[in-house]
């Protein structure tokens, strides 16, 4: 049994519409995650975190998305090789996801502990009675008294909406989750208190983790592992530690240094020009040399490999940066 | 400079089936030319709706707005389209804040429409030369809004409040829905801006390091009322309010030897329909005592600039 | 660089629901539909073989053959001919009767949804007591009241119809009020007649044009019922609801009588029923996919 819970190989995925033509929108990425971990996928709207999210998932919108190349393993089981019905097995019990907005998330007219039973019975052969007492327990994890399983989601705020859709995600113990974007649409202080039940819950079950965002504070604060991700590429990866101390990729330390934080009163930001290319239209080469400062004819000529800068660090790039400290200036 | 705006005790309620929502309750400042007060708060603050009644956008339940000075709580119609042309919003969200079927072009080009006293000639420059100015390729003249990147959208919500020279701005959250590179080309445009117009902000946002960075003040508000106010580096380094406290410390930094602290707060937001007496925060304070839930403490001034709303602020910070 | 490349899918928004409205053959073939019998009725008097009037006994009740395409009536008219010309009637009854329907109901619908509160409260109680009627009850009783002609079939069913369109048009009026570019209008100082002109109008004419699309169809209908009934339009006008009514007596003898104007009625209300739905498919403003 390997350490490694989740690879995904060389993995691309493309939309094809007849209106906008093919986007490329997951262009050959390879990630491996070990049990018990939480991996950060970073990147902007339109990076093609969504899309990589749920091609693992193997929920990509039919007719247009389709996986081009690579595949997904979990477990060392190869997910593309799957029926349609052992992946409906896997979805919520090995797997689960975790969606941004709350409020589309649960249905309306059901209540939350129906909606936990539901997930139970679907995986589990329980009776009625069993998945209901489990609903209730359920919602006590995640700080909800066990006697608000009869009420209805409207009923709740957004930052419990949120808990509940956790618990549905947590309710069959599955071995990995997935979640995109989960804290974005709340408000700070719910924020907090929602990452640290997940950051509880996490060590309770020992669920590893892929968490999509574009907020490197939610990153620190949760991840052992990051990977930054552009135009449907990983330009960077690497644990924590090498992101945010050994920073490495021209577009990681834009990021960073896009930051308003808490110590750079006045001065102006230094802010990345331009825009992420159109998916439908990628340069050559490097994704990114388009708005690189440091850019040269070569990085436009072919693709970039993945340069390696320590056993864990690897980063898409032929002119690595040294590393800089919190005002942008060498080390 | 002077003291361009001044609200005292300014309210806004709704009535609602359930009763009366108390979105604004009672909140002051002044503001000086050429500063910017930031407000914070989360959902359900009041935050927006401060900005509108400002402007006139809602009528004030109670309070006064003075600008220069000048009462303008209850204007005529004819004084309020003089006001409007000094007085602009920048909106949050770049697809509901631009009409769909306009181009850029008659987007900014409107209100010196609305004015009329231009010729074509006149508003076909000075459109030019507001795009110009934000940083909007000139080539997108007759898009549409669809056609354009959040980043640009408010690039051109910008354009249309400065196009008649405003000398102050509500700013309603206007880099909230945008992506972290886009958001720091917004700032540093407002930036810039500021200091070549002489522009006045209301910077409005729930984004604490957003907020930071670009206000003078910083006004931090909490169902309708305002909690605690004080200069944004003052307030970083001491902040009196619990709920400060606690709307501080949950933000992550982007900071692998921070440890962020467990959350400091209670339960769940109250309701500001028909609040009753005491602290409206006490429910969820974790130092709240009896007397919070009865007595509805006044905002003091504990140091110098520096207000807080709270019984025991001297206390709990040992002041 | 790349930042060309942005320009370069730029289409109007008129091209953009015209290419996605051709998307749908069937839609198209309601328009086409519609195209062909509205030109053919309006060039009646060219297409025609005979007036709707030519009256000859010696050939009455004619199967349809190769001079009388649909057959000829008790008079000896053609059919085929009076059809044409009946479109004409029924036609523009329901043309007239949606479009002005549209211009009150969408008066009455965008001032209660503008205003909201008291206005709307007071228009659209009105509107309903209208509404507690069955429409075509509606339209017999006000045709009723007018007597028989074009005009009482068309005042008529405007009447009945425009409190259906003041309700559909009052949802995406009061939608669009509560977005913010209207707020945005207002903070530039746009007077109100501005803001419903040229910020609210334009963005709910999808769902107008498809309702009044819709609306002919039911309109052509209510006034070919009137004049079924005796009311609206009456012989010896062809209207294609009158030709029925007479025809009737005639039904096991002379089926055809019957059958054509029939078709004609239900042929173009499906026409127009498709290219309706067609349209508001095109015009679904989910631009991005």
């Amino acid at each position: 049994m390997s350490e490694t819970i989740l690879e995904a190989k060389n993995l691309s995925v493309r939309y094809v519409t007849k209106d906008l033509g093919t986007c490329y929108a997951v262009n050959d990425i390879s990630i491996a995650l070990k049990k018990g971990y939480t991996l950060g996928l970073v990147g902007e709207t339109g990076a093609g975190k969504t899309t990589f999210a749920k091609a693992i998932l193997r929920i990509l919108p039919q007719p247009q998305g389709k996986v081009t190349s690579g595949t997904v393993l979990l477990n060392d089981e190869d997910l593309y090789q799957k029926s349609d019905q052992e992946m409906r097995k896997i979805r919520g019990k090995k797997i689960s996801m975790i969606f941004q907005d709350p409020m589309t998330a649960l249905n309306p007219i059901d209540t939350v502990g129906d909606q936990i039973a539901e997930v139970l019975r679907l995986h589990f052969n329980i009776n009625r009675k069993e998945a209901e007492l489990r609903s209730a327990q359920i919602l006590e994890m995640v700080g909800i008294p066990g006697e608000r399983r009869n009420e209805y989601p409207h009923q709740f705020s957004g930052g419990m909406k949120q808990r509940v859709v956790i618990a549905m995600a947590l309710a069959c113990s599955p071995e990995l989750l997935i979640a995109d974007e989960p804290t974005t649409a709340l408000d700070v202080t719910i924020q907090a208190q929602v990452l640290d039940m997940m950051n509880d819950l996490k060590q309770e079950i020992g669920t590893s983790m892929i968490l999509i965002t574009h907020d490197l504070g939610v990153v620190a604060d949760m991840c052992d592992e990051v990977a930054v991700i552009y135009a449907g590429e990983i330009l960077e990866t690497g644990s924590a530690n090498d992101i945010f101390k050994n920073m490495s990729h021209p577009y990681t330390i834009g990021l960073f240094e896009s930051l308003p934080d808490l110590s750079s009163k006045g001065k102006r930001l230094n802010s990345i020009p331009g825009l992420m290319p159109d998916p439908t239209h990628l340069p050559v080469g490097c994704k990114f040399a388009p708005r690189c400062a440091f850019s040269v004819e070569q990085c436009s000529a072919a693709s970039i490999p993945l340069i390696e800068i320590s056993n864990t660090h690897f980063c898409r790039c032929l002119f690595p940066q040294k590393r800089r400290n919190q005002n942008g200036n060498n080390a | 400079m002077g003291t361009m705006l001044e609200v005292r005790n300014l309210k806004k309620y709704f009535k609602v089936n359930a009763g009366l929502l108390h979105a604004v309750d009672g909140v002051s400042f002044k503001l000086e030319e050429g500063h910017t007060l930031g407000v914070v708060g989360e959902s359900g603050c009041g935050k927006s709706t401060l900005g509108r009644v400002i402007l006139h956008l809602h009528d004030s339940t109670g309070g006064q707005i003075l600008y220069h000075g000048k009462d303008i709580t209850n204007v005529s119609r004819s004084e309020l389209s003089r006001l409007r042309h000094e007085m602009q919003i920048i909106f949050q969200d770049p697809y509901s804040s631009l009409n769909p079927r306009m181009t850029v072009f008659q987007t900014i080009a409107e209100p010196m429409e609305i004015f009329g006293k231009f010729s074509s000639d006149e508003i076909e420059h000075r459109v030019y030369e507001m795009m110009d100015t934000v940083g909007l390729a000139r080539r997108f003249v007759n898009s549409y809004p669809h056609e354009l990147d959040g980043g640009r959208r408010q690039r051109i919500g910008i354009s249309r409040a400065l196009v008649l020279n405003p000398k102050f701005i509500v700013c309603d959250e206007p880099v909230s829905a945008l992506d972290v590179s886009i958001q720091a080309q917004v700032l540093n445009l407002m930036l810039d801006i500021q200091e070549k117009l002489g522009l006045t902000y209301i910077f409005i946002t729930h984004d604490l390091s957003v907020v930071k960075y670009i206000s003078d003040d910083i006004l931090v508000m909490y169902l309708g009322q305002m909690v605690e106010k004080a200069p944004s580096d003052e307030l970083f380094t001491h902040q009196y309010h619990p709920y400060t406290k606690a709307l501080i410390s949950a933000v992550p930094r982007a900071d692998i030897d921070y440890k962020r602290k467990r959350t400091q707060l209670r339960g769940e937001l109250t309701s500001p329909i028909n609040p009753r007496p005491g602290c409206r925060f006490a429910t969820r304070c974790i130092y709240s005592k009896p007397n919070c839930f009865i007595e509805t403490p006044e905002l003091v001034e504990v140091s110098p600039n520096h207000l807080v709303r709270c019984h025991y602020a001297r206390e709990i910070n040992c002041l | 660089m790349n930042q060309e490349l942005l320009l370069t899918k730029r289409r109007s928004m008129f091209e953009e629901v015209w290419i996605r409205f051709l998307r749908k053959p069937i839609a198209v073939l309601g328009g086409l539909i519609i195209l062909i019998v509205t030109l053919s009725c309006l060039l009646a008097p060219v297409i025609a073989p005979y007036d709707y009037d030519d009256q000859d006994v010696t050939r009455k009740f004619t199967e349809p053959n190769k001079d009388f395409f649909f057959g000829t009536d008790n008079l000896g008219r053609d059919v085929f001919s009076r059809l044409l010309y009946g479109g004409r009637i029924s036609l523009m009854v329901g043309f007239v009767s949606a479009s002005v329907a549209a211009v009150f109901g969408v008066a009455f619908g965008g001032i209660a949804g503008f205003y909201g509160k008291k206005t709307d409260n007071i228009i659209m109680r009105i509107l309903d007591v209208f509404m507690a009627l069955p429409q075509m009850l509606l339209a017999i009783v006000i045709s009723a009241m007018l007597g028989t002609g074009i005009k009482g079939a068309i005042i008529a069913v405007t009447i009945a119809t425009i409190p259906r369109y003041a309700q559909a048009v009052r949802g995406p009026i009061l939608a669009i009020r509560n977005q913010e570019f209207v707020e945005a209008a207002f903070a530039i100082d746009a007077s109100d007649s501005r803001i419903i002109l040229r910020h609210i109008l334009p963005n709910v004419l999808s769902p107008i044009i498809v309702q009044v699309t819709l609306g002919v169809g039911s309109a052509i209908t209510m006034a070919a019922s009137l004049s079924f009934l005796g009311l609206g339009v009456q012989p010896p006008y062809p209207e294609w609801g009158a030709m029925i009514s007479a025809a009737r007596v005639y039904i096991l003898d002379h089926s055809y009588l019957v059958t054509f104007p029939g078709l004609a009625i239900a042929i173009v209300v499906l026409a127009l029923n498709l290219l309706g739905d067609g349209l508001r498919d095109a015009m679904d403003p989910r631009w991005k996919e």
